[in-house]
């Protein structure tokens, strides 16, 4: 009976053994936070898988190359509530997976890259703009695919300052991640040569996005809002939390263009981009998930193409040899920006070119020309090597 | 007065029909038309409207037609070359951006764009034979010359699919560098050359071994490296001299076909993408996206001789006797 059972294993044993050609199978996580922030505008509303979405897509695509290459990638979604133990969730996710995609808060994903900081693990950064994360907090495990806020202040900044519109009035709203633009605003201002001549601050004082008689009370709150400003050219708005921005365009006291949180607004994708074989991927995404592509989607989706860029690159689904790729200076990957995308190598940060958008059309795409650097252009945007506070480890 | 009647007869006709007189079809991507230019005068003869978001452009084997891809319209437009006038239109599958056809012009090769697939079409009946399912982003299509092998580059799984023509299965993949957009063949079948708009390189292909050889890098003083995107090859039928467009770079590079080392770099306008050799290869004409023109190049004295303004946006361009 033992013998038949030792003969049954060595037979199953034989017979794994026999199937070497089983695709690679290369595991990864998505690490996303429970729920959705609530937007002004209702075609903003994020959907319940945005993000997710874009890494699935990018698994489609990697699985198409990958029958080619006989590796196959699977994604693995967890979604965690503020009550949750983040790291635990992510010690988890680390068990079954070599790479981390995730979507949470500076500060959950800081516990999770310490609590995985001796597995190597690798976390990939697709929602976390802070520049904290790339800057004091920096971290060897995890690589930024989500650009942050000096970039997105840098791309409008430098478009701001070449459309000779250099005077802005800074309306700043009262939360924490507000405040965190609106420094970027300001740094942005400073290096470009363009001119804060006041701020306001809008408070937050509570109250419902959505009431049915909502139209009147703004029409005669913004105006009033923005009245007796210094001359200015743009109005930029720093409002991450989705309390006043939106409101904004057309109800200015002065007739002014609105930018930043709302108006012209930086962006790593919109759905409206086009260009440089954009528009490929824009149907690829609209024809799996029946909406259009958010920035956290194309984040997402450029985290999980960046694996599959690797383990086709490397041939092989060693974390190892991957991770070592995506850090060695032959990386690059294609992201339908016109231009390839690398890692900064002194903390991780993917360089991208940032759209500008209003919601209908890209306005524009920065850097903008004449913006040079001696390394790459697309190092004018964002925090720069000789800036850095970053100290890997 | 007789002689001088049939001696002015003759200078007229000699001037009407120079050597060197071909017709140039440039598709305008932008515009939503196909400029004509005669190669004699340079100068726009003709602007046919088509279909909306046209791309890839060639002449059918016969000479007799120019077949333009519209991409949005999920079609290819075929124009008579004698009236300059659509006449027909091709089942593409959606968003046809480039074709090729095998040597004998009955069997076309478009790739697809948004199903991942090539289309096989039989351009006498004008049915569509079948697909191929390739890689993410079909793009760059070409035969090598014995006819046997298709190759189909796709842009985002950055690979070349070998496919054979009689079993229309894919046999082998070559992986090169990111976003792979045109493919061509030495005349001799000897080295499969393929542009890399992102990754910024040419890999040689071996087309035995199926594998990179060699790779040609690009450098260019005072140009940032990004700026760098290979995208049109054209190489002269003895495979001594190739063109490479290298896009935003706004230059077309030279290279030694044997050696594959650059010889020189040429400024052409803004956003160089395809190009064509006239039939006797004295000149290359190459498409500048962003200036809205064609440069002509003398080949042999690798010159830029002439800027011709065409419709928004140039994309492709063929060439041929008319």
């Amino acid at each position: 009976m033992f013998r038949w059972l030792i003969g049954t294993i060595a037979l199953s044993m034989m017979a794994t053994g026999a199937l070497a050609a089983d695709p690679v199978e290369i595991h990864i996580g998505y690490l996303g936070h429970a729920g959705v922030k609530s937007t002004l505008s209702l075609v903003q509303q994020p959907a319940d898988n945005d993000g997710i979405a874009g890494a699935r897509l990018a698994i489609e695509d990697n699985n198409t190359t990958g029958k080619f290459l006989n590796q196959r990638f699977v994604l693995d979604e967890a979604k965690v509530k503020d009550s949750d133990d983040v790291a635990k969730v992510a010690t988890d996710l680390a068990g079954r997976n070599d790479f981390i995609i995730t979507d949470l808060s500076a500060d959950a994903l800081l516990k999770v890259a310490d609590a995985l900081h001796d597995r190597g693990t690798v976390l990939l950064n697709a929602g976390a703009t802070d520049d904290r994360l790339r800057e004091q907090d920096c971290r060897a495990n995890v690589i930024h695919i989500a650009p942050t806020r000096s970039m997105l202040a840098d791309a409008l900044g430098q478009y701001l300052v070449w459309k000779q519109w250099k005077r802005w009035l800074l309306v700043v709203g009262s939360h924490d991640q507000d405040k965190l633009y609106a420094d970027a605003l300001r740094r942005a201002a400073t290096r470009f040569g363009a001119k804060i001549v006041q701020e306001r601050t809008f408070e937050d004082t509570g109250g419902a996005r959505r009431t049915d008689s909502g139209v009147t009370l703004i029409q005669r709150q913004m105006p009033v809002f923005t009245q007796q400003a210094p001359a200015y050219d743009v109005l930029v708005a720093a409002d991450e939390s989705e309390m006043f921005a939106n409101y904004l365009p057309y109800r200015t006291w002065d007739p002014r263009p609105v930018a930043g949180s709302a108006g012209l607004v930086p962006t790593s994708w919109d759905a409206t981009h086009d260009q440089w074989g954009a528009v490929q991927i824009q149907n690829r995404f609209v024809k799996l998930n029946m909406r259009r592509m958010t920035a956290l989607d194309m984040q997402a989706w450029t985290a999980a193409r960046m694996i599959g860029e690797a383990t086709s690159r490397t041939n092989s689904g060693d974390p190892e040899r991957v991770i070592a790729f995506l850090k060695g200076k032959d990386f690059s990957i294609a992201a339908f920006k016109g231009t390839r995308l690398t890692l900064r190598d002194w903390n991780w940060q993917l360089r991208q070119p940032i759209l500008l958008a209003d919601g209908r059309m890209v306005v524009s795409v920065s850097p903008q020309e004449g913006f040079l650097h001696q390394v790459s252009e697309l190092d004018t945007l964002g925090v720069d090597r000789p800036e850095t506070k970053c100290k890997l480890q | 007065m007789w002689r001088g009647c049939l001696l002015t007869g003759m200078l007229v006709w000699l001037a009407a029909t120079p050597a060197s007189a071909f017709v140039a079809y440039v598709s305008n991507e932008k515009g939503n038309t196909v400029t004509v230019i005669d190669t004699n005068s340079w100068a726009v003869t003709k602007t046919i409207k088509v279909g909306q978001r046209p791309r890839g452009i060639e002449f059918s084997r016969d000479g007799k037609f120019v077949m333009v891809a519209v991409g949005d319209d999920d079609t290819i437009q075929v124009i008579d070359t004698k009236t300059q006038e659509i006449v027909d239109t091709l089942p593409s599958g959606p968003d046809p951006e480039l074709f090729t056809q095998d040597a004998a012009g009955k069997t076309m090769y478009v790739a697809n764009e948004n199903d991942n697939t090539v289309t096989v079409i039989d351009l006498e009946k004008r049915a569509r034979l079948g697909d191929i399912q390739v890689g993410v982003e079909p793009e760059g299509m070409t035969i090598s010359p014995d006819g046997k092998i298709l190759i189909n580059t796709s842009e985002t799984t950055n690979m070349a699919h070998f496919i054979d023509t009689t079993t229309r299965q894919i046999v082998a993949n070559v992986l090169v560098d990111s976003r792979p957009r045109f493919a061509q063949f030495k005349r001799d079948g000897s080295e499969l050359w393929v542009s890399s708009e992102i990754g910024g390189t040419v890999s040689i292909v071996d087309p035995v071994k199926r594998e990179v050889t060699g790779k040609i890098t690009f450098e260019i003083p005072g140009l940032r490296n990004e700026a760098i995107q290979p995208v049109g090859i054209g190489m002269t039928k003895d495979g001594k001299t190739a063109f490479v467009a290298l896009g935003p770079a706004n230059r077309v590079a030279v290279v030694d076909g044997a050696t594959h080392k650059v010889l020189k770099y040429l400024l052409v306008g803004q956003r160089v993408w395809h190009m064509d050799f006239t039939p006797d290869e004295k000149y290359l004409m190459v498409t500048n996206g962003v200036s809205n023109d064609v440069s002509v190049i003398d080949v042999a004295a690798q010159k830029v001789i002439k800027t011709i303004q065409v419709g928004e946006l140039p994309w492709g361009i063929t060439i041929a006797q008319p």
